[in-house]
C-alpha cells in the first residue's frame, strides 16, 4: 500500500495539491469527467487512489460523476470530484440532492471563463453566484477560495473537515490560475494533520432520527450496512427521513439546511487581512485575483497610503458582520474580480451605504494587473 | 435585514411512533416494509405492489441479511419503492439512481445493490447512466418496472410507450418507436437480462433470486399494468384487465434474441429470461488492471513527477 | 379427467391445507386474488373497508385453499396472505375432490 499523506515539499501545482489534499484527508473514492482546467484533478487520482486502497472511476458526465459520490458517501467512504464551469451546471440537480439528505463530500470547481463553453483554458471566477445558488430552492454552502496550490491542500481538507462536520457537499472554488499554477507545497506529517469523521450514531434504530433538525446540527449518520435502515429522499422529509410533503415539515426541513450554516457561520468564516485597522480604502479580493491585490496593497501602503487588504478565504458563508464593521470607518471597498458583478454585490449589500463599492470587472481569460487595482484604489486617496 | 418565521412546530417522535405500530406487522412481509409506511401512494390496479412484493419474496428466498442489502430508486411512481422497504434505501434524482447506486456498491462491495426504477427514469433521462454501466458491468441489479408511461406525472408519452399508442401528450396517437428494452441492456453489456409482467409473480421471483445470485450488472423488466395513465387512453380497461391480457398474450420464449422481443400495442408480449452471461465485474478488473499492476510497482507513490 | 384409485406413490405426497388471512383494510379492490386464485378460493364481499373497496372474502369451500401463497405474491398491497395449516395425508376423497375442483374452475372461467 502506498502513503495516503506525502509528507515533504513539493513543486505540484494547484490541481495536484487539490488532489493531494483531497487523500491526506482520507477521500478513497473519485468520480470524475475530463474537463479543462480541472483534468489533472483527475489524472492524479486516478494514479493515486489505487495505490492506497481507494477507487477512481471515470463516469458517462458529470451528472453521474456527482451522484456516484453521494452514493460512496452513504456507502461510508469519503468522496469527492473535480470540474469546472460547464460540469458544475451539470452537477447543481445532485449538488441539491446532497444538500436535501446531507450528504458529505467536495466538489472542486477550478473555475474558467464563461458562460457556457466560454473559455476552457483561461482563468475567470464567474461560477461564485453559481456555486451559492445554482442549485434550486433554498440551503447553506461553504465554499472555500484557494489563492495558492498550498492553499489548495490545505482548503480540501478543510472542505473535507467541513462536509463532515455540517453533512453537506462543500465546494473548492479554486481557478484557472491557481489550479494551473506550480509552486512549492508543503504537505505536514501525517500527526500534524486535523483529519475530522463524520460522527456515528450511539443510540439504537428505534431512537436514531437520521435527519434531526432541533439543533443546528446535523444528526450523526448511519450508512449503509450499519442496521440502520434509514431511508433517504430528495423529498421534504421528517426527522425520520420518511418523505412527508407538507407545509410544517418543509418549514422545518429548509430552516435546518439553511440554519445549520447561518448559526454557525462565525465558527466557519476564514479571512485573511492586510492593514485594515487603518485604512481607508480596503481591496476586497479572493482567489488569484488576491495575490495581485496583495502586490497593489503593498505598494500603495508602501508610498504611505492607508490601504487594507481583506482577502475572502470561504466565500460563502460570506463574512458579512466583518465588511459591516469595517464599512463604517472607511471611504471605500475595492473589488477586483475576474466577473462582471459578483462578490462586489455582497459587499455592496453588507456595506449597505456606509462605504462606496467600487468593482474592478475582468469578463475573464487574463488577471488585473497590480497597477490596475492601485488606480481604482487612487480613486478614493 | 431581520428575519420572521413563522413558529415551528416540532417533530413529535410519540405521534410518529403512534403511527408506526398502528397495522404494522399484520403481513409476513411487513418485517421488510418500513413500519408506518403501508398504505403505498400506488393507484388500485397498478402492478408496482406486485412487483415490490415479488422482490421481497426473492431476497427471503435467498436468506439474504437485510442489512447487506441496499436499494436505490430513481423518481416517479416506481421512484417510491425505496421508500417502502425497511432497508438502506436511498430515493435520488430524476434518472440517476444508477450513478448513486454506481458510487454505493463501489464503496460497499459486501452490499447488494438492487436500482428498482421505472422506464422513463432508466430509459428516458437516465438512459446514458444504464448503458455505461452495463458497460462496465457494475455489480448492480436493475429492476425496471415498465408500465409504458409517465405516470407521476400523469401519463405522458415515454421511451417505451408503444407507436401509435395515446398519452396525455400524444392524443392522437405516438409518433415514435418505442425503446426494446432487453435489447438495449444486453447490447450494452448486461450479464442477465430477462423480462416479465405482473402476471408472471413466481417467474420474477425466480429471476430476481438468480439475479442476486449474479455478480456484475442484471437487467429484469417487469411490465405492469397501469389503468390510470395507460390503461385509460388507450381503453385497455382497468388493472385487473391488463393483467388478463398478459394472461393471453404473453408467450414464454427463453433465450431468444432480445431483438426479437419488440412490444406493439396491443401486440404479444415475449417474455423470458434472455440471457445469463459471465464476464468480470467492473471491481474484478479494477483489481487486476489497476490495483495490482499500480501495488507490483512497489512503494513509489506519485514521487518524482510533478504531475 | 377421474382418478380410479389412489397413486401409487401417494405416501411420500401430501396435501398441504391453508387458510387465507385478509386484511380488509388495506384492501384497494384490484381483484387481482380472486381472478388468479388457482384454487378459486375467493369472491369479491359486498362489505366496504375502511378506503370504500370491497375486500375480498373466502368463498364457503375455502378447505380448497392449498397454501401456495399466489394471493400473497400477486396481491400489490400486503393485504392478504395464507398460512399452512396442515399437510394431509392422500386419501380416496381428496382424488375425487381434485377432479371436483377442475371442474368447478372450468365453470367459473366459461362465466367470466
Amino acid at each position: 500500500m502506498g502513503k495516503d499523506v506525502l509528507t515533504g515539499e513539493h513543486f505540484i501545482h494547484g490541481d495536484a495539491a487539490c488532489a493531494e489534499g483531497g487523500i491526506a484527508a482520507g477521500c478513497r473514492f473519485f468520480a470524475g469527467y475530463p474537463i479543462t482546467p480541472a483534468t489533472e484533478v483527475a489524472e492524479r487520482m486516478a494514479r493515486r487512489l489505487p495505490e492506497v486502497g481507494g477507487i477512481y472511476i471515470q463516469m458517462e458526465d458529470e451528472i453521474a460523476s456527482m451522484a456516484a459520490i453521494l452514493g460512496s458517501s452513504w456507502g461510508g467512504v469519503k468522496s469527492m470530484t473535480a470540474t469546472s464551469g460547464p460540469g458544475f451546471s451539470l452537477m447543481m440537480e445532485n449538488i441539491g440532492l446532497g444538500m436535501m439528505t446531507e450528504t458529505p463530500c467536495v466538489v472542486v470547481n477550478i473555475q474558467r471563463g464563461g458562460p457556457s463553453t466560454g473559455l476552457p483554458t483561461l482563468v475567470g471566477q464567474a461560477d461564485v453566484m453559481q456555486a451559492r445558488w445554482g442549485s434550486h430552492g433554498d440551503y447553506g454552502c461553504i465554499a472555500l477560495v484557494p489563492c495558492s496550490p498550498q492553499e489548495c491542500f490545505d482548503l480540501t481538507v478543510a472542505a473535507f473537515n467541513f462536509s463532515e462536520i455540517y453533512r453537506l457537499p462543500v465546494f473548492v472554488l479554486a481557478d484557472e490560475m491557481i489550479g494551473h499554477m506550480s509552486e512549492r507545497v508543503v504537505i505536514p506529517r501525517k500527526a500534524d494533520l486535523v483529519i475530522v469523521d463524520r460522527p456515528q450514531p450511539k443510540v439504537g434504530k428505534d431512537k436514531y432520527l437520521p435527519f434531526e433538525s432541533s439543533s443546528h446540527m446535523p444528526a450523526p449518520m448511519a450508512v449503509t450496512g450499519q442496521g440502520y435502515h434509514v431511508h433517504v429522499t430528495g423529498l421534504t422529509h421528517d426527522e425520520r427521513g420518511y418523505p412527508v410533503i407538507t407545509d410544517t415539515v418543509q418549514e422545518r426541513n429548509v430552516r435546518h439546511l439553511v440554519d445549520k450554516i447561518r448559526r454557525n457561520a462565525e465558527k466557519i468564516i476564514r479571512f485573511e487581512t492586510l492593514g485594515i485597522e487603518d485604512a481607508t480604502v480596503v481591496v476586497v479580493a479572493y482567489g488569484c485575483t488576491a495575490r495581485v491585490a496583495r502586490q497593489a496593497v503593498e505598494n500603495l501602503r508602501g508610498k504611505g497610503y492607508k490601504v487594507g487588504l481583506l482577502r475572502l478565504i470561504t466565500i460563502w458563508p460570506f463574512p458579512s458582520a466583518l465588511i459591516r464593521s469595517i464599512a463604517g470607518r472607511v471611504k471605500a471597498f475595492v473589488v477586483p474580480e475576474i466577473n462582471y458583478g459578483q462578490i462586489a454585490y455582497e459587499v455592496e449589500r453588507t456595506a449597505g451605504g456606509a462605504a462606496e463599492v467600487l468593482l474592478l470587472a475582468l469578463m475573464g481569460g487574463s488577471i488585473h494587473s497590480p497597477e490596475e487595482i492601485e488606480e481604482g484604489v487612487a480613486e478614493f486617496l | 435585514m431581520r428575519v420572521r418565521c413563522r413558529k415551528l412546530q416540532p417533530f413529535n417522535k410519540e405521534a410518529a411512533d403512534d403511527v408506526i405500530q398502528k397495522d404494522h406487522g399484520l403481513h409476513p412481509d411487513d418485517k421488510y416494509l418500513k413500519p408506518g409506511r403501508i398504505p403505498h401512494i400506488w393507484c388500485p390496479g397498478c402492478g408496482l405492489g406486485v412487483v415490490l412484493t415479488t422482490f421481497i419474496e426473492a431476497i427471503r428466498r435467498k436468506g439474504l441479511p437485510v442489512d447487506k442489502c441496499a436499494v436505490v430508486s430513481g423518481i416517479g411512481c416506481t421512484g417510491r419503492v425505496a421508500g417502502y422497504l425497511d432497508m438502506d434505501t436511498y430515493h435520488t434524482t430524476h434518472g440517476r439512481a444508477i450513478p448513486f447506486a454506481t458510487g454505493l456498491a463501489l464503496a460497499k462491495p459486501d452490499t447488494s445493490v438492487t436500482v428498482f426504477s421505472g422506464d422513463g427514469d432508466l430509459f428516458a433521462i437516465g438512459g446514458n447512466h444504464l448503458i455505461h454501466a452495463a458497460r462496465r458491468n457494475v455489480n448492480i441489479k436493475v429492476i425496471c418496472v415498465n408500465n409504458f408511461n409517465f405516470g407521476m406525472t400523469g401519463g405522458q408519452a415515454a421511451p417505451t410507450t408503444p407507436l401509435e399508442a395515446k398519452t396525455s401528450t400524444t392524443p392522437t396517437g405516438n409518433a415514435e418507436a418505442p425503446f426494446n428494452l432487453p435489447a438495449v441492456a444486453h447490447a450494452a453489456g448486461a450479464v442477465y437480462v430477462a423480462r416479465w409482467t405482473t402476471f408472471h409473480p413466481r417467474q420474477l421471483v425466480h429471476s430476481i433470486s438468480q439475479s442476486l445470485d449474479k455478480k456484475g450488472f442484471t437487467f429484469i423488466e417487469a411490465i405492469a399494468p397501469c389503468p390510470t395513465g395507460f390503461g385509460r387512453p388507450n381503453k385497455l380497461g382497468s388493472g385487473l384487465e391488463e393483467m388478463r391480457f398478459y394472461r393471453e398474450n404473453s408467450e414464454i420464449r427463453n433465450g431468444i434474441d432480445p431483438g426479437l422481443a419488440e412490444i406493439k400495442l396491443r401486440g404479444k408480449i415475449v417474455v423470458g429470461t434472455f440471457s445469463d452471461v459471465d464476464r468480470p465485474d467492473f471491481l474484478e478488473n479494477y483489481q487486476n488492471n489497476v490495483v495490482s499492476k499500480v501495488l507490483s510497482k512497489g512503494d513509489k507513490p506519485g514521487k518524482g513527477r510533478a504531475a | 379427467m377421474k382418478f380410479w384409485r389412489l397413486p401409487l406413490d401417494s405416501e411420500v405426497h401430501s396435501i398441504p391445507h391453508g387458510t387465507v388471512r385478509i386484511i380488509e383494510n388495506r384492501c384497494k379492490g384490484c381483484g387481482f386474488c380472486i381472478e388468479f386464485c388457482p384454487n378459486g378460493c375467493l369472491k369479491q364481499s359486498k362489505r366496504f373497508n375502511a378506503k370504500g373497496y370491497h375486500p375480498p372474502e373466502v368463498v364457503s369451500y375455502a378447505e380448497d385453499c392449498a397454501d401456495c401463497g399466489l394471493c400473497s405474491l400477486i396481491c400489490p398491497e400486503f393485504a392478504i396472505f395464507t398460512q399452512l395449516d396442515e399437510a394431509k395425508k392422500i386419501t380416496e376423497s381428496d382424488i375425487l375432490k381434485v377432479s371436483t375442483r377442475y371442474s368447478r374452475k372450468d365453470k367459473r372461467y366459461v362465466k367470466s
